[in-house]
């Protein structure tokens, strides 16, 4: 293989985002250098097994995966915004059509969620870390390095170009030959095992080291969204797996799932590929209902309104999620009898949907609500979301869906589920629970500045295409026609403004670390649910001694009853998994054997197999098992970050 | 995270730590399910896609399968007494039986790799049709759950012996006996889905 085959070549945007890869890189190792920070680094970060801090690490990848996505969008949106625009090609185009929906939802939406629910969960439930706090780095880097190596593919290699539903024929070897589909293979396979591993993991943490006293239905709403969503991950994500490896198999070694030729199925890989996709969506939806319904309840001072309705709400939505996958293509072919079915299965979902928007209206009504920006970005999200589904029960309606398919109308409504409910949750928790993460809030201001540009920009983007969509403007073209002019220029200028928005979000980060008052009690909000039970910055043991939580809303009755987390007379030492460096090597080799089979060279992939599994037999021999906490520590970090 | 131990029970369940891997790998065991389900469910569409390659009912052999599904099931049965000795505290008799049990399993390795060989020499390969693919892509996914379990079940024997039986070291192969009968279980739906219903059609 020539060099030039390695390396993207001959496209102007193509050397720029190589030039910057390299300079951030060079200007990372220099500053580590610099400032002898690699030992920090390693110890503190690449190594550590605290749920806090892998959750921490997994915002910080969504977010820059946001940035990436972000650019992705904005260069899409100005090859829209005119006719006989040359600023990309079709084969750009569609690269970036591609990788920007791959990126947004398996390396943005859904690590962003499972990075709060990383560092949110356990707090919430008074758990000490995770069941599997190794098992827990393991998915983070496998996470990690998964969306590494999806993203290098526009330098290296090529990136794949089929979009992030790779339908086959089209993503098979005969009509996409070359690494690019590799990378959306290999990249996906990579992450979704740490997923599925997170998701196995999350519900044991939930199941088996909840306080005494916490029931199930005492649980706070967001850790029953992650339950729930659990659940979903655990039966849906193996579905990708299979998926993913038939067609890897295929590609590389030459079956016959999805071919055209000996007898193969195409339509096999829309049906698995929706299979998961659907309950998919609501993976990164039902964790976003939990967040609202934490910061609803919290500034509108109430208790959250129909608690038990909410959560049997979420679980009829789960089971549903799995029964409406062809509603994705219902004009390929499926017949009468068989839309039918799945189109009122579809709009059934709509039920429960319903049914918790009307508890979050009613959990406000009559309440003195604070208008914090976490709590306005839970308000934008109401009905911003319910046009969103109510354009989806449209969709949802299958004669009527052979005319909004592929057209800008089903973009704009998924656009409006995804950003109004998956990005403003995202947004939400991060202003939420950012004191408790950092030990000091956001500026409310600039962060209000963030929220108005986005938010309008938002709008301002996505709901012309309802209507551009409507006049027929269909999705994965990479030109207009002059009589779409009008909507698609008012849409690029929305785009801008959410970019600006974003910056401003990103800016506030940096600005409150500088400027914001520190926080001391660790009750930055006057919270209700036990993870504002600890103090801040929270100790790695998260709790001097767990609390007796059988109440609803466990801290408020703690607050009323005088307790907190720190009772001198009950202290015990306390147990702590130790560091470990086995889970980034062990995905760095990973990731080094799903590289080589990209290239399809397979000494190499086997090699880096060979490779896993010694590690996982290292892990095998490994009796670490942690260290203790005694109680004068406990009692001396306790003492101190209380302020006694 | 917590050290207390119980004082009574199976040794595998005495510690949280212990309840919680169990109950992990029982999930994980759920998802597994869901991996082969999907993989039957591309089994049952693509079957009779042959294309010019041979059908099924020409290669399936009845002894052959015969031999191998007695092979495994009498592992998950030894494997079933090794746990038994575990329970009664006998490193001896549970490193017997285990060792009884990965002899079996490797038997039916064995098998199953001749199978493969023996299909392809008769122009039913990987590539030939998608019927093909699936069957081999089924069958062949057992079968790497069954290499990495001997594998596994290998390093698992090298720390029995060097420490005897802790309430790690049993959760250790109590999880793996649990892995090994539901390998057995996917085998039994592999025999009559596959097999059985191959031969007759
Ligand atoms: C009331 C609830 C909803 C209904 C009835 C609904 C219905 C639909 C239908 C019928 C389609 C396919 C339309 C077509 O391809 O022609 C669709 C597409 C889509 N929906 Fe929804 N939806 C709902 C909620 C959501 C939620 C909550 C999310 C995610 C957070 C979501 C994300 C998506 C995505 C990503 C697609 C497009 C995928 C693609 O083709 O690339 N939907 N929806
Ligand atoms: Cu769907």
């Amino acid at each position: 293989m020539k060099l030039d085959e390695f390396f993207v070549t001959g496209e102007p945007l193509v050397y720029g985002g190589m030039v910057s890869i390299v300079l951030v890189t060079s200007a990372v190792i220099f500053l580590l250098t610099y400032f002898k920070r690699w030992g920090w680094l390693w110890r503190e970060w690449l190594t550590t097994v605290d749920h806090k801090k892998i959750g921490i690490m997994y915002i910080l990848s969504a977010l820059a995966m946001l940035f990436r996505g972000g650019m992705d969008a904005l260069m899409m949106r100005i090859q829209l915004a005119f006719p006989n625009m040359n600023f990309l090609n079709a084969q750009h185009y569609d690269e970036i059509f591609t990788t920007h929906g791959t990126i947004m939802i398996i390396f943005m939406a859904m690590p962003f969620l499972i990075g709060l629910m990383n560092i949110i969960v356990p707090l919430q439930i008074g758990a000490r870390d995770f069941a599997f706090p190794y098992v827990n780095a393991l998915s983070f880097w496998s996470f990690f390095f998964g969306a590494m190596l999806f993203n290098i593919s526009f330098v290296i290699g090529g990136s794949p170009d089929a979009g992030w539903t790779s339908y086959t024929p089209l993503s098979g070897a005969a009509m996409s030959p070359g690494p690019g589909q590799n990378f959306y293979l290999m990249g996906l396979q990579l992450s979704g095992i740490g997923t599925l591993a997170t998701g196995i993991n999350l519900m044991v943490t939930i199941l088996k080291m909840r306080a005494p006293g916490m029931k199930l239905f005492k649980m706070p709403i967001f850790t029953w969204s992650t339950l729930v969503t659990c659940f979903i991950i655990i039966f849906a994500f193996p579905i990708l797996t299979v998926a993913l490896a038939l067609l890897t198999i295929d590609r590389i070694f030459g079956a016959q799932f999805f071919t055209v030729t000996g007898e193969g199925m195409p339509m096999m890989w829309a049906n698995l590929f929706w299979m998961w996709g659907h309950p998919e969506v609501y993976i990164v939806i039902l964790p976003a209902f939990g967040i609202f319904s934490e910061v609803i309840a919290t500034f509108a001072r109430k208790r959250l309104f129909g608690y038990h309705a909410m959560v049997w709400s979420m679980i009829l939505i789960a089971g549903l999620s799995f029964l409406v996958w062809v509603h994705h293509f219902f004009t390929m072919g499926a017949g009468a009898f068989v839309n039918s079915v799945f189109s009122v299965s579809t709009m059934l979902i709509a039920v429960p949907t319903g049914v918790k928007i009307f508890n979050w209206l009613a959990t406000l009504y009559k309440s003195k609500i604070e208008f914090t920006t976490p709590m306005m970005w839970s308000l934008a999200f109401i009905p911003s979301f319910v046009l969103g589904g109510v354009t989806g029960v449209m969709l949802g309606m299958a004669a009527a869906d052979y005319q909004f398919h592929n057209s800008y109308f089903l973009i704009a409504h998924f656009h409006y589920v995804l950003i109004a409910g998956t990005v403003f949750a995202c947004f939400a928790g991060l202003e939420y629970w950012y004191p408790k993460m950092f030990g000091h809030k956001l500026n409310e201001r600039i962060g209000k500045l963030a929220f108005w540009f986005f938010v309008i920009g938002f709008h301002v983007t996505f709901f012309p295409q309802y209507f551009v969509g409507l006049d027929g403007m269909p999705r994965r073209v990479f030109y207009i026609i002059p009589e779409w002019m009008p909507l698609n220029v008012i849409s690029t200028v929305g785009a801008f403004g959410m970019g600006v928005g974003f910056a401003i979000f990103v800016f506030n980060i940096y600005y409150s670390y500088r400027n914001s008052k520190r926080e001391k009690t660790g009750d930055s909000w006057d919270g209700r649910t036990l993870e504002w039970a600890t103090p801040t910055p929270v100790p790695f043991y998260n709790f001097a001694t767990v609390p007796h939580a059988d109440k609803y809303d466990a801290f408020l009755d703690m607050k009323e009853k005088g307790e907190t987390t720190f009772e001198e007379e009950k202290l015990e030492p306390i147990h702590m998994p130790s560091n470990t460096g086995q889970p980034i090597i062990m995905m760095a080799i990973a990731a080094f054997a799903s590289f080589a089979l990209i290239f399809e060279w397979i000494t190499l992939a086997v090699i880096g197999l060979v490779g896993v599994l010694i590690m996982m037999g290292i892990r095998s021999f490994d009796y670490d098992e942690g260290y203790h906490v005694e109680v004068d520590e406990i009692k001396r970090i306790e003492r101190d970050a209380r302020g006694l | 995270m917590s050290a207390h131990e119980l004082k009574s029970g199976p040794l595998e369940y005495r510690t949280q730590e212990g309840q919680m891997s169990i109950l992990g790998f029982w999930i994980f065991l759920a998802a597994e399910v869901v991996l082969f389900s999907t993989l039957f469910a591309t089994y049952a569409v693509l079957f009779g896609r042959t294309a010019d390659a041979p059908v099924p009912g020409e290669l399936f052999e009845p002894g052959i399968v015969l031999v191998m599904t007695f092979l495994l099931l009498t592992s998950s049965f030894t494997c079933g007494i090794a746990i038994h000795h575990m329970r009664r505290g006998s490193v001896k008799g549970l490193m017997t039986w285990l060792i009884i049990t990965l002899i079996l399993g490797l038997g039916f390795l064995g098998f199953e790799i001749y199978e493969f060989v023996h299909y392809s020499h008769e122009g039913a390969t990987l590539q030939s049709s998608a019927f093909w693919s699936a069957f081999y892509t089924l069958a062949g996914t057992h079968g790497v759950h069954v290499t990495l379990g001997i594998g596994w079940a290998v390093l698992l024997l090298i720390q029995l012996a060097k420490r005897g039986l802790t309430p790690v070291t049993s959760r250790k192969v109590f999880i793996i006996s649990l892995y090994w009968h539901f390998l057995d279980v996917i085998w039994i739906f592999i025999f009559t889905s596959v097999y059985l219903i191959g031969m007759v059609v």
